[in-house]
């Protein structure tokens, strides 16, 4: 499959692109129009660690694949009750209580069920009915009153997101929903 | 003769016998007369966008309806791709009908937000209603449930499928008075708390008529063979968990009961399973024609293969792809009625472990010449297999392949897939239903628009290189009724080059493709039959308002539109833009 039709992968048209969209998706947009780079990328791979033939088993891995929104394209309640079964029978859940703030009862859920932090906060919009704001490094959680944290291992209270997934849910024992002016103080400033 | 000279009672009740919503409809196109006659008579109505209609003219148009199902967030709901609180609530419509004098019986849902209250307000205001069916809904709990039981007296149906319920472990279950005798179908699988077992003994006692049950994982291998002593007539059965020792005394009664549930011709569940007790079910296996393995993660590759064996009658089997190719070889040589396979994936995130590929696709369309429909999540494809395929398969309505890493092309040749997609849209003609994945250029697009004359459904996520592909779809499947497109690189001149077009359609949804602010705008203003809607999650757009003041040149990351009669919702959230 030769050229590049449609795909910037000389110009930075991204730094120029104006968008309605969260930030987080941006993974996306690098998925779609990359794409024909990110087959070189697999390819290179191979080349940078001396690939010769398919039988050699020395290849590195494959590049991580961007975490992509709805993809593949299973229904959630699918998704999670085949989930939750594997980890079952694979005897570990990571269950952790959930509290926010003003709300009567905690909630547990089982962190190994979700595969990133899109899921992880869509899960807990969705249990306690409300909307988390949009995340950035700068800036935490914007739009809304609350913002998600975690206890870590070291008894420090964390904002959820800063560290990548795997670390996240090997290090977070507890998460609590902040509310209000807390919530912002944690957001900003840090 | 013709038919004017009969009298009214006569044409309506030749109408009697038109029952496809889409006979009724042109039935109804023939002449005022007709259009009286059948709207008068008409028991069953389906509405495939509850944002195309009011309830309130759907009312005035057929008084005498008795059942209405309902449709509303867009498909790629399904996969997060619509926020929370988009829209699709039904209260208003369980409100207009109340308030109605419509004799409603029968209602079903899919993918909406249903409310406690909605379900409260339904179960008191229609004294006869019998069926109430939930597909992917979300917004209720057990409490909305336990009021359905406790007050509908006459209920024959209560259907709840991949529903997120949120559990409140109340007694829904014992709310079904004493005096209701009438169920005949009971699906609660995909609730997830505890329910009184002794209460679901004796409803199911004193059901006679029950012929499908569905039960949820919390119900134990001993009360499963309680029930089937009490309801030996079942025809569809779901299974909670099935866990026990072989050897105990319960597990031979089990045994000895499923020998004599010969009517069961569906069977699912297993949310909880022992491989090993799986021979108890063996005998129900010659006589079935729908297996659903799907949510049984704790059945092997093994387990599957030796279940299958006996199921010579099925017609459609859903099944997880730790069944592997080798699993699919065996159901292509035991299956010979087989109309319909899905392979869902056990562990959707994982590369390394490919439990079905080609091949095993390749196999099953050599073994099962009956197959008309098919959904397959695989690791890769090949256009020599995909040709294969449609070789020996020319029956296909409803085709959906998802390569899990989603640009893959042919591993083997490393081109895009387009032949391979090519050749399965040209030699199935009544193709309906498509869902396209792996690498993917505007020539597959070609293909589809040269071929697919009778697609209706077309799903498209990374594929193609330029607008023509988009366009080649839109010229060529004169049948189109919904277009879902994400992450393409199609814009505004595909967009925007035949908006007529839309009318014939139910929906289009594009997000992160190339479409601008302003051929929304154009669209919207040019075609004032339809909603054209903009789903804007960004918080930073609010500060950014001021700066770009909504410049035309922004390119859109959802847009939805829909043909109405009725114009722009009015519940739609801050974050929904109605142009």
């Amino acid at each position: 499959m030769e050229g590049s039709v449609g795909y910037d992968n000389d110009l930075n048209l991204k730094a120029t692109e104006l968008r309605l969209g969260l930030p987080g998706t941006e993974p996306v947009s690098i998925v779609r129009r990359n794409k024909r780079s990110l087959q070189q990328v697999a390819d290179d791979d191979c080349g940078v660690n001396g690939c010769k033939s398919d039988d050699q088993n020395e290849t590195a891995p494959p590049p991580p694949k961007a975490q992509i929104v709805g993809w593949p394209p299973i229904r959630s309640y699918r998704k999670n009750n085949i989930q939750t079964k594997k980890n079952e029978s694979e005897g570990g859940g990571i269950y952790v209580k959930v509290s926010m703030d003003g709300a009567p009862y905690l909630r547990k859920i089982d962190l190994k069920v979700y595969s990133g932090y899109p899921e992880l906060l869509q899960a807990i919009e969705n249990m306690f009915k409300f909307t988390i704001g949009e995340y950035s490094e700068r800036e935490g959680y914007k739009g809304s009153d609350y913002a998600p944290t975690y206890e870590d291992k070291d008894g420090d209270w964390m904002l959820v997101g800063d560290v990548p997934w795997g670390m996240f849910i090997t290090s977070c024992k507890r998460l609590r929903i902040m509310k209000g002016s807390e919530a912002r103080g944690l957001g900003r400033g840090v | 003769m013709n038919m004017n000279y009969f009298p009214d009672e006569v044409v309506e009740h030749v109408f009697d016998f038109i029952t496809s919503h889409k006979d009724r409809n042109s039935v109804s196109l023939v002449c005022k007369s007709w259009y009286k006659i059948e709207r008068y008579s008409r028991q069953r109505v389906f509405i495939g966008n509850c944002y195309s209609i009011t309830p309130q003219r759907l009312i005035a148009r057929f008084p005498g309806l008795k059942s209405l199902t309902l449709k509303g967030k867009p498909h790629f709901a399904d996969f997060n791709l619509v926020p929370h609180d988009w829209g699709g609530f039904v209260y208003p419509w369980i409100k207009a009908l109340a308030k109605s004098r419509i004799g409603l019986e029968e209602l079903r849902l899919k993918r909406m937000v249903v409310s406690d209250d909605s379900l409260e307000l339904l179960s008191k205001s229609f004294p006869n209603f019998k069926s109430l069916v939930l597909v992917s809904c979300e917004g209720f709990t057990t409490d909305g449930v336990a009021a359905i039981a406790a007050n509908c007296r006459f209920l024959r149906e209560l259907d709840l499928q991949e529903n997120e319920v949120e559990d409140h472990r109340g007694h829904w279950l014992s709310c079904f008075p004493e005096s209701c005798t009438s169920l005949v179908s009971l699906n609660f699988a995909c609730l997830k708390g505890e329910i009184n077992l002794a209460s679901l003994e004796r409803l199911v006692a004193r059901s006679p008529n029950l012929k499908s049950l569905r039960l949820n994982r919390v119900v134990p291998l001993d009360t499963l063979q309680k029930l089937l002593m009490r309801a030996p007539q079942l025809v569809d059965l779901g299974i909670g968990s099935y866990v026990d020792d072989p050897s105990s005394e319960v597990f031979s009664k089990l045994k000895a009961v499923i020998q004599l549930c010969n009517s069961i011709r569906s069977l699912s569940g297993f949310l909880e399973v022992a491989p090993c007790c799986m021979s108890a079910i063996y005998p129900i296996c010659e006589n079935l024609t729908f297996l659903n393995l799907s949510y049984a993660p704790g059945l092997q590759g093994n387990d599957l293969t030796k279940l299958v064996q006996h199921c010579r009658k099925l017609q459609r089997l859903w099944i997880l792809d730790c069944i592997g190719d080798k699993g699919l070889g065996v159901v292509a040589s035991t299956c010979k009625e087989l109309q319909e396979l899905r392979v869902f994936p056990s562990d959707p995130f994982d590369a390394e472990n490919a439990a079905v590929t080609e091949e095993g696709l390749v196999l099953i369309s050599a073994g099962c010449p009956k197959l008309n429909s098919l959904l397959y999540f695989c690791h890769q494809m090949t256009n020599a297999a995909l040709i294969t395929v449609a070789k020996n398969c020319t029956n296909f309505i409803r085709f959906r392949l998802c390569i899990l890493d989603p640009v893959k092309a042919d591993p083997v040749t490393n081109q895009p897939l387009d032949e391979g997609f090519g050749a399965i849209v040209r030699s199935n003609k009544s193709l309906k239903r498509l869902s396209l994945s792996g690498l993917l250029t505007d020539q597959v697009f070609l293909y589809i628009g040269m071929y697919a004359k009778k697609l209706e459904m077309l799903s498209i996520a990374f594929a193609g290189d330029s607008n023509k592909g988009m366009l080649y779809v839109l010229n060529g499947c004169k049948k189109l009724r919904k277009l879902e497109i994400r992450d393409c690189p199609f814009g505004d001149v595909a967009l925007l080059q035949d908006m007529g077009k839309y009318e014939t359609m139910r929906s289009l949804w594009m997000s992160s493709c190339e479409v601008t602010l302003g051929a929304c705008k154009t669209l919207a203003k040019k075609m004032p039959s339809l909603n054209v809607e903009i789903i804007n999650e960004s918080e930073k757009l609010e500060s950014e308002q001021l700066e770009f003041s909504f410049d035309d040149r922004l390119l859109v990351d959802k847009m939805y539109l829909y043909r109405t009669l009725v114009g722009d919702r009015k519940d739609a959230p801050e974050y929904v833009w109605l142009l």
